[in-house]
């Protein structure tokens, strides 16, 4: 046994300790359903193989989907799952292809603040004294703030499917200021539009002139939609800088008097007590409104992650609250859930 | 061990090269029969010339299998994983253009940017139930390509020939491949995005990082010398 199998093998004791049963998983996963989560990206991070019979499997790139999979066919309520195994991911350079992950996921409908504190309290204490720094942060904000924006319901869908990708949302957000790059061809789209020039060409494809026609009508109305109010732009562009203390940020965004953030706002605040309650010092607990962006695309609230510091590692630990993955996955039935994992290598890497 | 240059062993691709290099004094010339995959190279001494499929010359250069060699850019950059690292740029060579482009039916009058087709597709996958298809054989280039301009909600499907064709047989939405004139496009029903080209490709000359160097760093030389390029450092 490798020494991070040994510490694997410790972790997933403690994680039974806590009270969770040990589930496996398949290393060959169903490409499919990955693909549908995560769209064709996936496929320069995990590795894709074939099975005659079973079509386009991929090795396991992470353990959550098949862990609420598994829970959604067979398990009870409220549930703790824990598990240790390989995942695989495509990487540039000299990164690790292949490393362990070991999990801890709760699913229970009561309480998310309670459950959030306890799985951060829990990864906290396990890696305690390795010097890392935690770092937390609330996708459930964001999602928000961009609910609250004062503009049409199509433009709020178009920004929140883009949250996890910082780049195209700030360049959809500028083009519905009238402002970057994309507005100037999109101006120019729609006067030709509003012309109704025919096209010298036959219908081919899937897509009907219906479906055509349809955008087309979007396209001239969003056009007339006033841009979206500089004063509600900056907002939040501040809010996605934001970054300090949990008590500190809480209160600054309290302060913005954003009564759309309200109710994420109180989750926040009801979070914080209960990891206060779990012996977490939280007045010292680091919270940036961007965390977990840019790499975590299936969390939706609570999110944090345990940081080597000053070290090119990757982090050693990252989790978070995942409800709509639930959903997705649930075909119609759903639970609150949160969890996250730790990687032994890098674990042993900072010893 | 003399170094050995990789160039195309047929057609069009092949005889510019050969004028690319006939140009600089460097004689390409094949040997022996006509269909017969054999060749040498006159006016610089302790250089092989190897013929071989433009699409394998990237992962000969990977190899280290050959010294040079004579590609698109395109294959290059599709092919090897981190390209950068595994072959040099010694120097585009003028010839073989042809752009790695996005191309929608023209009836898309609603389409013509990145923008326009990332919110297609968003709305094509609600209707339809599956992701938008863009069908190519140029995988990882165009992923990478959609991802930096944050196109979701597609997927891609294989076609190794004839691609203009897949959306009129109703096998994919969108294309990404190489087009030179657009014309094949055209007479397909096919507009090109407005955006800038995934790619654009040319012939190069590579060298290989891989390769052994040792006993061909001298051919090497007296090569660059005579071809009048300056050399970047190799291993």
């Amino acid at each position: 046994m490798t020494p991070a199998e040994a510490l694997a093998a410790e972790l997933l004791a403690a994680l039974r300790d806590a009270g969770a049963v040990p589930v496996a998983t398949d290393i060959l996963q169903p490409a499919e359903t990955l693909l549908d989560l995560y769209g064709e990206d996936i496929r320069a991070r995990a590795y894709v193989t074939h099975d005659p019979t079973m079509g386009e499997m991929m090795l396991r790139p992470d353990f959550t989907v098949p862990v609420v999979q598994a829970h959604m066919r067979e398990g009870a309520e409220p549930a703790r799952y824990c598990y240790s195994g390989l995942v695989f991911r495509k990487q540039e350079g000299a990164r690790a292809r292949e490393y362990l992950q070991v999990g801890y996921e709760i699913f229970a409908r009561e309480d998310p603040a309670q459950a959030d504190a306890e799985v951060f309290a829990l990864f906290s204490r396990l890696l305690a004294g390795r010097g890392l720094r935690p770092v937390t942060g609330d996708i459930g904000i964001l999602k928000s703030a961009v609910a609250g924006l004062e503009t049409s319901d199509a433009r709020k869908a178009a920004l929140m499917r883009h949250i996890w990708r910082p780049r195209r949302f700030r360049a959809l957000l500028e083009r519905m200021c009238g402002q970057g790059p994309l507005a100037e061809p999109r101006a120019a789209l729609v006067a030709r539009l509003r012309v109704g020039e025919a096209v010298e060409a036959p219908q081919i494809g899937l897509r009907s002139q219906e479906e055509i026609a349809e955008r087309v009508a979007r396209l001239i109305a969003e056009a007339e939609t006033p841009p979206i109010p500089p004063a509600q732009v900056r907002a939040l562009e501040e809010l996605l800088a934001l970054k300090g203390s949990a008590p500190a940020a809480l209160a600054a965004l309290r302060a913005q008097g954003w009564d759309a953030l309200a109710p994420a706002l109180d989750r926040l605040e009801a979070r914080l007590a209960a990891l206060a309650g779990a012996g977490i010092d939280v007045d010292a607990l680091p919270f940036e409104a961007s965390f977990g962006r840019t790499n975590m695309e299936y969390y939706d609230g609570f999110v944090f992650g345990f940081i080597a510091p000053e070290r090119e590692l990757p982090p050693v630990a990252t989790g978070g609250r995942y409800d709509a993955l639930t959903a997705r996955l649930g075909q119609g039935r759903a639970i609150p859930a949160v969890g996250g994992v730790i990687r032994p290598e890098v674990l042993e890497a900072l010893s | 061990m003399s170094l050995k240059l990789g160039v195309p062993s047929k057609g069009r691709l092949m005889e510019q090269t050969f004028e690319w290099f006939g140009a600089r004094g460097v004689g390409l010339r094949r040997t022996g029969a006509s269909r017969e995959y054999a060749g040498r190279v006159e006016g610089v001494d302790g250089v092989d010339l190897v013929l071989l499929s433009a699409s394998e010359i990237p992962r000969e250069l990977a190899t280290g299998r050959i010294h040079l060699g004579v590609t698109g850019s395109d294959l290059v950059r599709e092919h090897l994983g981190d390209w950068a690292q595994e072959v040099a740029e010694l120097a585009p060579m003028g010839f073989g253009h042809a752009d790695l482009i996005v191309a929608v039916p023209k009836t898309w009058v609603d389409v013509e940017t990145l923008d326009d087709l990332d919110a297609v597709a968003a709305a094509f996958r609600a209707r339809h139930g599956f992701r938008l298809r863009i069908a190519t054989k140029y995988h990882r280039l165009v992923r990478d390509y959609l991802r930096a301009h944050g196109v979701a909600d597609y997927q891609l499907v294989d076609s190794q020939g004839a691609t203009e064709g897949t959306v009129k047989n109703l096998t994919a939405e969108a294309i990404a491949d190489i087009t030179s004139s657009g014309e094949t496009l055209a007479a397909n029903h096919l507009k090109i995005l407005r955006d800038a080209p995934v790619h654009r490709s040319q012939a190069t000359l590579f060298a290989s990082r891989g390769a052994v160097w040792d006993e061909a760093g001298g051919a090497l030389a007296a090569l660059a010398a005579r071809l009048g390029l300056s050399l970047p450092d190799l291993v």
